[in-house]
């Protein structure tokens, strides 16, 4: 166990690295998945089938593919970065905005119809049909799957260990290397870090779930 | 049938047609509504009077024909349809009120976000309109805090706070208790006798007799016939509309 006490400040830093992928990449990945899901209720077709094809395709494969075009792929077609973070998170929010565009298009449906058509028989344009009326509603819904879709990306992130990207998984993966004769103890504290995050995260769905809610 | 000349109608359909897949819910529909009067549909359930009302805002999309509002054919989609809805005012069976919004939140939201009115004007506005339809004391409230009534008069005056050129009644007290029906139908007859343009949707025929200038009688998707109510009651023309009124009349 002295092995996670003597690296304490190795485990913190990696802790803070993968917070930080884990809010960025999580913050564009609602902005984009709340848009993809938008699309996908559109009036317009062109809109629906590009949010259609970019959500089956992106949760249909594996994250380790979104990584490699990010990290591999983006480069040679001239996209460059000066850090790997960046494609990390361009891979990470991406891949999780598929995720999050299913459960908020769940959460708008669950809204009953007559609800959008009241707003649009008083004169409401479809934006504000539903950025005043449906998403607001679609919250309450869409709040468990919503923080489970983030539990997942928190834990996803350590695949960015695998792309140069030193975070929680990439230290540990150092530090067992490094004491090849504790390996399970390196990895017990990993997971212990990894719970740090993911737990608050659980907690934080039940309190906001229950504000939210409202009565019909 | 209509005896009045189309160009002076406030609501004009012509010809319109719809299917839902086999059925064929509206035959050849041909409805024009002046200003100011109050025409009553009635007809059988599935007769297709709630999509003739929808369609008069485009909330049922039609295939053939035409329907204006004030000279103006309903466009298809976008900014001109939800301008020329800001004009029609809708008051469903199930209330819809928004279900998150408070009572004053309601029917003040329309006039603040669509017609760009200050929040301290569009309140001042929702207050005497609650007042008028009775429920002004609710006003900090939500929707499932009130009664079926008082919800559907809040409806009444959210379509209201538009200042709709014509307003639309699709069954509005079908989902009521019936002690809760008059509360609705006083505010509807106070409405008409007003001067407001109304089309209304209902199985009501006290308030048929009370308030309408013209009956309106649907069946199997075809309007049969178009009279004056007392013409309409005491001797309608057809059998469809002979048959109908004797199994109201029975109960």
């Amino acid at each position: 166990m002295e092995v996670i006490i003597e690296n304490l400040p190795l485990y913190w830093e990696g802790l803070l690295r993968t917070l930080f992928l884990s809010v960025v990449s999580g913050i564009i990945a609602l902005v984009l998945g709340t848009l993809l899901a938008a699309a996908r209720v559109s009036p317009v077709a062109a809109l629906r089938g590009f949010s259609t094809v970019y959500v089956e395709i992106l949760r249909n494969t594996p994250l380790t593919i979104a990584f490699f075009f990010a990290v591999v792929v983006l480069p040679r077609l001239g996209v460059t970065f000066q850090q790997f973070e960046v494609a990390a998170i361009i891979a990470l929010s991406a891949y999780t905005a598929a995720f999050i565009a299913e459960a908020v298009r769940s959460g708008v449906n669950s809204v009953p119809l007559g609800q959008a058509e009241a707003a649009r028989s008083i004169g409401m344009n479809f934006g504000q049909v539903l950025n005043l009326i449906i998403l607001p509603q679609a919250l309450r819904t869409v709040i468990p799957p919503l923080i489970n879709i983030l539990i997942a990306l928190v834990k996803n992130s350590s695949v960015a260990g695998a792309f140069f990207v030193l975070e929680l998984f990439g230290y540990g993966r150092q530090l067992a290397n490094a004491n090849g004769d504790q390996v399970m103890a390196v990895l017990l504290g990993v997971a212990f870090f990894y719970l740090l995050l993911t737990i608050p995260l659980g907690i934080l769905a039940s309190t906001v779930e229950r504000k939210v809610a409202i009565a019909r | 049938m209509t005896t009045h000349v189309p160009g002076d109608a406030l609501v004009s359909l012509n010809g319109v047609n719809k299917h839902y897949g086999q059925l064929h819910v509206l035959k050849d529909i041909n409805l024009h509504v002046r200003k100011g009067e109050v025409v009553v549909v009635i007809g059988p359930s599935g007769s297709g009077k709630s999509t003739l009302c929808r369609a008069i805002n485009r909330l049922e999309t039609i295939e053939g024909g035409t329907i204006s509002i004030d000279g103006k054919v309903l466009p298809e989609e976008g900014k001109e349809l939800a301008q020329l809805r800001a004009d029609v005012g809708m008051v469903f069976q199930s209330f819809n009120l928004f279900a998150h919004k408070t009572i004053l939140e309601n029917v003040t939201l329309g006039p603040i976000k669509v017609k760009g009115v200050a929040k301290a004007q569009a309140d001042k506005e929702a207050m005497a309109l609650l007042e008028r339809v009775g429920v002004g004391h609710q006003a900090p409230k939500l929707p499932a805090q009130l009664s079926g009534g008082q919800q559907q008069r809040v409806a009444i005056a959210r379509a209201l706070a538009m200042k709709p050129k014509v307003m639309l009644f699709d069954e509005p007290t079908s989902a009521l208790d019936p002690e809760m029906i008059n509360e609705v139908l006083d505010v509807m007859i106070q409405l008409a006798k007003e001067g407001m343009t109304m089309v209304v949707v209902t199985h009501e025929m006290g308030f048929a007799r009370k308030a309408a200038d013209r009956v309106v009688f649907m069946a199997d998707g075809q309007i049969v016939e178009d009279a004056k109510p007392e013409e309409f009651f005491t001797n309608p023309k057809s059998d469809r509309a002979k048959d109908f009124l004797s199994k109201l009349l029975t109960h």
